[in-house]
């Protein structure tokens, strides 16, 4: 097997994350697929820090974890106090920024 | 040269009361006029006082000069601010403080009724200031500044009663007018300091056989220019009628006397210009010929007392620049013309005033008829100037003008001949309207159709007719008296010394033009005699109908300069509209569609925004896969 | 000069067999994601991927990772995730039809592009190394070499790291405050308003569930002394679910009565 399979997974993963952020309306769902955008970007770090044989690659993965856990502590914050204004975590009715 | 700070204080003096009349407001209502008088007083007191020391000096020494202070300095090219005043400049001053000073006191009476008397005075003060400045200013430049100042105050003083909206057209039309003028003063400025790069008289005098005659001809039509529209000459006469709208002392002081002769006093004061540019000097022949027999003619048809009197003021003046044009031999007698004028046209627009104060400020001459006996010192004065003013010996007009009528002859040729047979009929022409004036006005039968009676004036306004009208008797005697006048001048223009031949002897023109006058009143008398109607009448000659439109001087403005202008204007502001405008709004609603277009792709739908994100991330992944491939 | 996809470090045995047993799995959980309705399913599908990614990490050599992969996204991050969807209602589902016109056709067909330009971009890769593998960088354990890492050439990165995760949680405290306008009721005001109610039917309070009834359960409605169901004694949230015991099968036998 070709490591570069894990490459093609993670081209795969990150497309039907994409796909999930434009279609799906539910916030939380939303922010899922933006996660698992961020978990296939990392998966392909961690492919290339194989083949290149050192650990950059990791590190950079292990910093986009931290990242992620950020954007997903404030995301949610944000989702709940739209919730609260709202009733709803519909993306689609938080639509006011054109106005 | 000498100076002298009384220069100073003539000029001064009423720009200062100006000042403080205007500024003072109605604190000044009680003693405004009286200050505003003494002024003009003081300063008539200057200018004679200056006046007798400048007699006592020697003939080159009597100019005085004073340097106020350094106006322009820009590198090789310096203006001071400084007055000249000599030979030329002595006879206006004291013409301006003088006639000036009686005229104060005449609108001290005339205007005692009018709320605005002390604004009236403040824009006297002013004008005389002004005119001042002009006469004495050493360079063309600062007599730019007087003549600018004199045309402002022109303005004021027609537009006085500016409630009524046709007197304040009068008073703009009249700035216009002027503003044409203008146009040609500062270009004949121009011109000199392209040439000579000097503005001041002395100056151009001295480098004046350094330039070509294309440049000397060129300032000297600008200048004819700029005299033309002072002086109300052809082809920028039309606005001396309309003038009339404004007080009638004004129109004593500013148009008849003093302000509208400016003209003449540019030509003369250039006479070193006009001198070696003998195209030009033709124009202002031309221009003077023309408008003499103009003026005389539109005197013939008019109804309005002071419209009747303008258009003979249009016409004196038309001597006096005929008189210009003729070389160094006119320039004194013009200016000696200007002086008996001043005093004769001066005390006849007094009189007319007097009349029209007890007319109840009826103009038309048809509801006079017969006031003589009510208005026997009126009558009287009116009688002087016009005898004046016909030129019937000893009066001042006949020495004025019998010069100029003969010098013209004495030009020679085919060109002596005709300007000489101009001058003639243009003085049996005003024979026969100032004949009209006095009988219409004064004699006949008393048409004005109502019962109160016209009473004479108060002696505030006769006492300064009087002494006007003894200066229309006297003046002209004691001016051409050994021929002082011009022996005066001499310094200033320069006459040439060798003699001309003389086209005829000096009696026979003065018989001829006796005769010619003679003639005019014969006219008048017939046609005017007996009992006429309080209606003009309506079925008259085709030159009748011109004449009471002003030889059609209106119209002719109108449709050669005012509706192509409008025209003119009306096509470039489409013009501006539709291309310029067009432009700027093309911009602007090719925006706003882009923007209207644009905006519906922000939705406000975050979703949307992400899949615009995919797109361009579809579109670098391809460039990157169309590079690499 | 070597491509990447085809003639680098070839690994067989037990790593392939993983790879082709754990990778399709993940992209149907993936596609799952997008299609399931319940928020709640979409968490436990992407649960389920990062899990995956965790193993194929510790595949790689990357075993600290793998594990942090565990602990922080399925552990912490997935619980946040559900414990916000426990917030704002844990049974929200999308309705799936399309409100933007034109959207989804576009999406899917833009990501399709995507994802096959970058699969054929990966094909076309080349490397000009020959590949070396971790052993050597993690011969003194694949933790001591990261952390060597990220305490030496990336410790400045790793505090500003640390200063952005505590901004963060400062501000999601921020964000998720909220300001009281009013005091909440307590119980002296709720007796009130229950006093100052059109009639004091409830004035004593609701009737508690179940407790005169055979079963003491809170989805069992009271029996009134009548005999008949209350209604009211049963929580409104457990009603609306449909969670409620139907009251009546608790209903004395009115006929028994009768008899």
């Amino acid at each position: 097997m070709a490591i570069a399979n894990y490459l093609y997974l993670s081209a795969i993963l990150f497309t039907i994350g994409a796909v999930g952020v434009v279609i799906r309306r539910n916030a939380i769902v939303v922010f899922m697929c933006i996660e698992l955008m961020l978990n296939a970007a990392n998966l392909a770090f961690v492919t290339f820090a194989r083949i290149n044989g050192n650990l950059q690659g990791q590190v950079v993965a292990f910093f986009t974890m931290v990242v992620a856990a950020c954007e997903v502590v404030v995301g949610l914050a944000i989702i709940v106090t739209i919730y609260r204004s709202r009733r709803s975590i519909s993306v689609d009715d938080a639509s006011l920024l054109k106005r | 040269m000498q100076t002298s700070a009384n220069l100073v204080w003539l000029i001064a003096l009423p720009l200062f009361s100006s000042a403080i009349l205007l500024l003072a407001g109605k604190r000044a209502n009680s003693w405004g006029h009286v200050m505003a008088t003494i002024v003009s007083a003081s300063a008539f007191t200057i200018g004679f006082v200056e006046f007798i020391a400048m007699q006592s000096r020697a003939d080159e020494n009597r100019a005085v000069a004073q340097k106020l202070f350094t106006w322009i300095s820009v590198g090789s090219f310096n203006v001071d601010a400084s007055l000249l005043l000599d030979q030329l400049s002595i006879c206006f001053v004291l013409l301006i403080t003088g006639v000036g000073t009686l005229i104060h006191i005449y609108s001290i009476a005339y205007m005692s009724h009018d709320l605005d008397r002390r604004r009236f005075f403040a824009y006297l003060n002013l004008f005389i200031a002004a005119m001042l400045l002009l006469v004495l200013g050493d360079s063309y430049l600062n007599l730019y500044v007087g003549w600018e100042g004199v045309g402002l105050a022109s303005y004021l003083l027609i537009g006085f009663w500016n409630q009524k909206p046709a007197y304040a057209t009068a008073a703009k039309k009249a700035f216009v007018a002027n503003r044409v003028g203008d146009v040609g003063l500062s270009l004949a400025i121009m011109i000199a300091f392209a040439t000579f790069g000097d503005v001041s008289f002395a100056g151009i005098k001295e480098h004046v056989e350094h330039a070509s005659s294309t440049q000397l001809t060129a300032i000297g039509l600008m200048l004819l220019l700029a005299a033309c529209g002072k002086s109300a000459q052809f082809p920028l006469q039309s606005w001396l009628g309309d003038a009339m709208a404004g007080p009638t002392p004004v129109s004593a002081l500013i148009h008849a006397a003093t302000m509208v002769t400016a003209g003449v006093y540019l030509i003369t004061r250039s006479n070193f210009i006009f001198d070696e540019a003998p195209i030009a000097q033709l124009m202002v022949l031309i221009v003077g010929g023309i408008t003499l027999l103009f003026g005389a003619i539109i005197g013939t048809a008019k109804d309005d007392i002071k419209k009747a009197l303008a258009a003979s003021t249009m016409s004196q003046i038309g001597y006096m620049i005929l008189a210009t044009g003729l070389g160094p031999i006119g320039y004194a007698f013009a200016i000696m013309h200007l002086l008996t004028h001043g005093f004769f046209k001066a005390s006849m627009f007094l009189g007319a005033g007097s009349v029209m104060h007890g007319m109840k400020d009826e103009v038309n001459m048809r509801k006079y008829g017969g006031i003589g006996k009510f208005m026997p010192i009126t009558a009287l004065t009116f009688g002087l100037g016009y005898l004046a003013i016909i030129g019937v010996p000893p009066f001042a007009g006949f020495y004025s003008k019998d010069k100029i009528i003969e010098t013209a002859f004495n030009a020679g040729g085919m060109k002596g001949l005709a300007l000489g047979i101009a001058t003639l009929l243009g003085a049996m022409i005003t024979a026969f309207y100032m004949t009209r004036v006095v009988i219409l006005t004064f004699f006949g039968n008393e048409r004005w159709g109502h019962k109160d009676e016209p009473h004479e004036s108060p002696a505030l306004m006769l006492i300064p007719i009087g002494l006007l009208s003894i200066g229309s008797i006297a003046s002209g005697f004691i001016l051409s008296k050994g021929e002082g006048l011009v022996h005066w001048l001499e310094p200033v223009v320069n006459p040439l010394k060798e003699h001309h031949d003389e086209f005829l002897p000096p009696i026979v023109v003065s018989l001829m033009t006796l005769t010619v006058v003679a003639i005019g009143i014969l006219i008048a008398v017939s046609k005017y005699r007996g009992d006429q109607l309080a209606q003009a009448p309506e079925n008259v000659s085709v030159l009748t109908k011109a004449a009471r439109r002003d030889l059609f001087q209106d119209d002719l403005n109108e449709s050669v300069f005012m509706h192509p202008g409008q025209t003119l204007v009306r096509n470039i502001l489409n013009i501006d509209y539709l291309v310029l405008d067009g432009l700027v709004r093309a911009v602007g609603s090719v925006s706003l569609t882009a923007g209207s277009r644009l905006r519906s792709l922000q939705n406000g739908y975050v979703r949307s925004y992400a899949l615009l994100m995919i797109i361009g991330a579809l579109a670098l992944i391809a460039a990157i896969w169309v590079v690499t491939a | 000069m070597i491509n990447l996809a085809l003639d680098i470090g070839k690994t067989a045995g037990p790593e392939a067999v993983l790879f082709y047993f754990l990778a399709p799995l993940s992209v149907f959980a993936g596609l799952g994601m997008l299609i399931v309705k319940k928020a709640v399913h979409s968490a436990l599908l992407l649960a389920w991927i990062m899990v995956s990614l965790a193993i194929f990490y510790i595949a790689q050599d990357a075993l600290f990772l793998g594990i942090v992969q565990v602990v922080v996204y399925t552990g912490a991050v997935m619980m946040l995730f559900l414990f916000i969807l426990m917030l704002v209602g844990v049974d929200t589902s999308d309705s799936f039809t399309e409100t933007i016109r034109g959207l989804r056709a576009i999406a899917i067909t833009a990501a399709i592009g995507f994802g096959g330009l970058l699969v054929t971009l990966i094909g076309r890769a080349t490397f000009n190394r020959p590949i070396t593998g971790l052993a050597s960088v993690n011969s003194n354990g694949n933790a001591n070499g990261l952390a060597k890492e990220l305490f030496t050439q990336y410790v400045f990165a790793f505090e500003v790291v640390s200063a952005l995760l505590i901004t963060a949680a400062l501000g999601a405290m921020v964000l998720a405050h909220s300001q009281k306008t009013r005091s909440p009721f307590a119980q002296r005001d709720l007796s009130i308003a229950r006093f100052r109610k059109d009639n004091l039917k409830d004035a004593a309070g609701l009737p508690s569930s179940g407790v005169y009834a055979l079963h003491n359960a809170v989805d069992v409605p009271a029996l009134l002394p009548t005999g008949k169901a209350a209604p009211t004694s049963i929580s409104a949230v457990l009603e609306a679910r449909g969670d409620m015991i139907e009251s009546s099968k608790f209903q004395l036998q009115q006929e028994e009565e009768e008899k």
